[in-house]
């Protein structure tokens, strides 16, 4: 079926490709069932790792399914092929596999946002580069039809290109974002959406004429153009969105990987990408959809971007007026927290940024010898991503059955007696109930009102949260301000509790 | 296989990944987003093969690259998740 040989005029771009006599016949994957059982059980496996998560309890076993499953995958892959360069591969994965675990060993529990948006890029790079490998030699990937990759191939190779290059611009950019390397402020480009739509368009276009066009020379310009529109738009959809909606884009582009894997496993006819594909890419759905749920806010004002725009312009322009507040020191706060029978913790990111969680921790298991019961409280936007709050107090050994979740736990300010405040603002803002034209309106928030005592850990007066709005909470009766930094005012409590 | 088969599979998964991600315990999330990023480096399978076969010297040098890019996401990403979930524990007693 590879008889045909490429005309020679083809010099200089089909230098490029396989030349057919070279070239492998159809994969020994879409021929053995043995080989797409070994693919399936993989996929089986990365099921029940994220299966696993569904407590603490089983999730180490969950993750070793991972791994396991991986593991399968890349045998089948390397025993059903003729590999030619064996040593290259050991290299490179090595190489990979170093880096990679030098990483994990290393990298502060703060930064996981970012290490996650800088591993998004990579898969998105990959799959960019598997595609572009599959469309030089179709022939080691079985696409061959004739002697020409067939039109449904092309299709999914196009899409996987790129949604791949997307997912690698924007995690690069929300890399950039999160890590400080860039400003969180978001760059509003003029007619951005009219660009954006019509790169949108004209990649959709490109991967139509892709698919429809034969000949190395015909489709060249037209795939080099698609990977080259992808990245752009990747680095324009990202650069509107603010610093306060980057946990919504980091689930977003966790999604868009899983499509990009998926892409490429319809390319390949690949149960195990596909399965994967899905997989992460309804996690990454879901977690958008819990965190825009969180906040308020629906996914499509997030990535029209601009979020926290106008911030300055709304808390500068008029002066906030001086309202009466309390403050308190350390030793108050102490005598109080140990006269309480409940207290509830409701940690913000403040504090990851303070590094008080491992003094919180202190704290509260002294408040707990002297008979105090202590709760956490996690918003599901507290953190710069999913859980991140929760895997913060984990560090800090705050075991995860006294954290709760925000609607399992915010009936019970009420019979509290404490509530403290540390490092969080907005998640207990009640004008998100009461004012309507306040920005955060409709976002669920704490009832801290309810408590009897309201601590509220701040470095000062002046700053308010991401949304820019002032907090009632500041001048409630019940409310004490600890104007402090979070972990010396923790610390003090502590002294003073001892 | 054929296209019809493998939209099934596909459209299968993700109610099955929409059912099993909705069971996660939101505590966990963090963890789901490392170990979901380390899976989907099972696009690995593809660089491999282009790696692997011979055939288009540029193909087999985008392969390799996309080796070593998926190993770091794979190494990195189960590395990281393992470690965040030693981190979780009931409360000692």
């Amino acid at each position: 079926m590879l008889t045909k040989i490429l005309p020679a005029s083809l010099a200089s771009p089909a230098a490029l490709w396989a030349s057919p006599a070279l070239a492998a016949s159809d994969s020994a994957s879409t021929t053995s069932p043995w080989v797409a059982l070994a693919y399936l059980v993989a996929g089986v496996f990365f099921i029940l790792a994220l299966r696993g998560l569904s407590s603490p309890a089983t999730s180490r076993t969950g993750n070793r399914f991972g791994m396991a499953g991986m593991l399968i995958a890349i045998v089948t892959t390397l025993v059903t092929h003729s590999v030619a360069s064996l040593a290259e591969i050991g290299i490179a994965i090595a190489i990979g596999g170093l880096i990679g675990f030098l990483i994990a060993r290393r990298i502060a529990m703060t930064a996981m946002p970012e290490l996650v948006a800088a591993f998004h890029s990579l898969v998105g790079l990959a799959a960019v580069l598997v595609g572009w490998a599959a469309y030089l030699n179709p022939g080691a990937f079985g696409l061959l039809e004739g002697d020409a990759i067939g039109a449904v191939s092309k299709v999914e190779m196009g899409l996987g290109i790129a949604i791949g290059a997307i997912t690698f611009s924007g995690s690069v950019i929300a890399f950039a974002k999160l890590s400080g390397r860039m400003s969180g402020a978001p760059i509003l480009l003029p007619a951005r959406h009219v660009i954006n739509l019509g790169t949108l368009a004209a990649i959709i276009g490109l991967t139509a004429m892709f698919a429809m066009t034969t000949g190395p020379e015909e489709t060249l310009p037209l795939i080099v153009g698609l990977t080259v529109l992808a990245f752009a738009i990747g680095f324009l959809l990202i650069i509107p969105i603010g610093g306060a909606d980057m946990p919504v884009v980091v689930s977003m582009l966790n999604s868009y990987s899983g499509w990009a894997a998926a892409a490429m496993g319809f390319t390949l006819g690949n149960t195990a990408m596909i399965i994967t594909g899905a997989l992460v890419g309804s996690s990454g759905a879901i977690l958008s959809y819990i965190m825009c749920r969180a906040m308020n806010r629906s996914f499509l004002s997030v990535i029209a971007g601009g979020f926290g725009a106008d911030d300055s312009a709304a808390g500068g322009g008029e002066a906030r007026e001086q309202r009466p507040y309390k403050q308190g020191s350390a030793d108050d706060a102490a005598f109080m927290l140990e006269q309480a029978e409940k207290v509830i913790v409701i940690p913000g990111y403040g504090m990851a940024v303070a590094q008080a969680q491992h003094a919180l921790r202190e704290m509260t298991d002294i408040l707990e010898e002297k008979g105090v019961e202590v709760k956490f409280a996690i918003h599901p936007v507290a953190g710069r991503m999913p859980g991140h709050m929760n895997v913060l107090l984990a560090e800090a050994n705050v075991p995860y059955d006294k954290v709760f979740e925000l609607e399992d736990i915010n009936s019970e300010f009420s019979q509290a007696d404490v509530a403290f405040i540390i490092g969080a603002n907005d998640v207990v803002n009640p004008a998100a109930k009461t004012d309507k034209s306040s920005p955060i309106y409709g976002m669920p928030v704490f009832d801290v009102g309810a408590a009897k005592q309201v601590f509220f850990i701040k470095r000062s007066m002046g700053g308010v949260g991401y949304a820019g709005v002032d907090n009632d909470v500041f001048y409630m009766d019940q409310t004490m301000m600890l104007l402090s930094d979070a972990k010396k005012m923790v610390e003090e409590i502590v002294k003073a509790l001892d | 296989m054929d296209f019809i088969s493998i939209l099934s599979i596909f459209v299968l998964a993700c109610f099955v990944g929409y059912y099993v991600v909705w069971s996660v315990t939101p505590a966990l999330h963090t963890p789901l987003m490392a170990v979901t990023n380390a899976i989907s480096s099972v696009i690995i399978v593809g660089a491999l093969i282009a790696a692997a076969e011979a055939g288009s010297p540029a193909a087999k040098w985008l392969g390799l690259a996309g080796v070593v890019l998926a190993s770091i996401n794979i190494f990195g990403g189960f590395a990281v998740t393992e470690r965040m979930l030693a981190m979780y524990k009931k409360k000692e007693k």
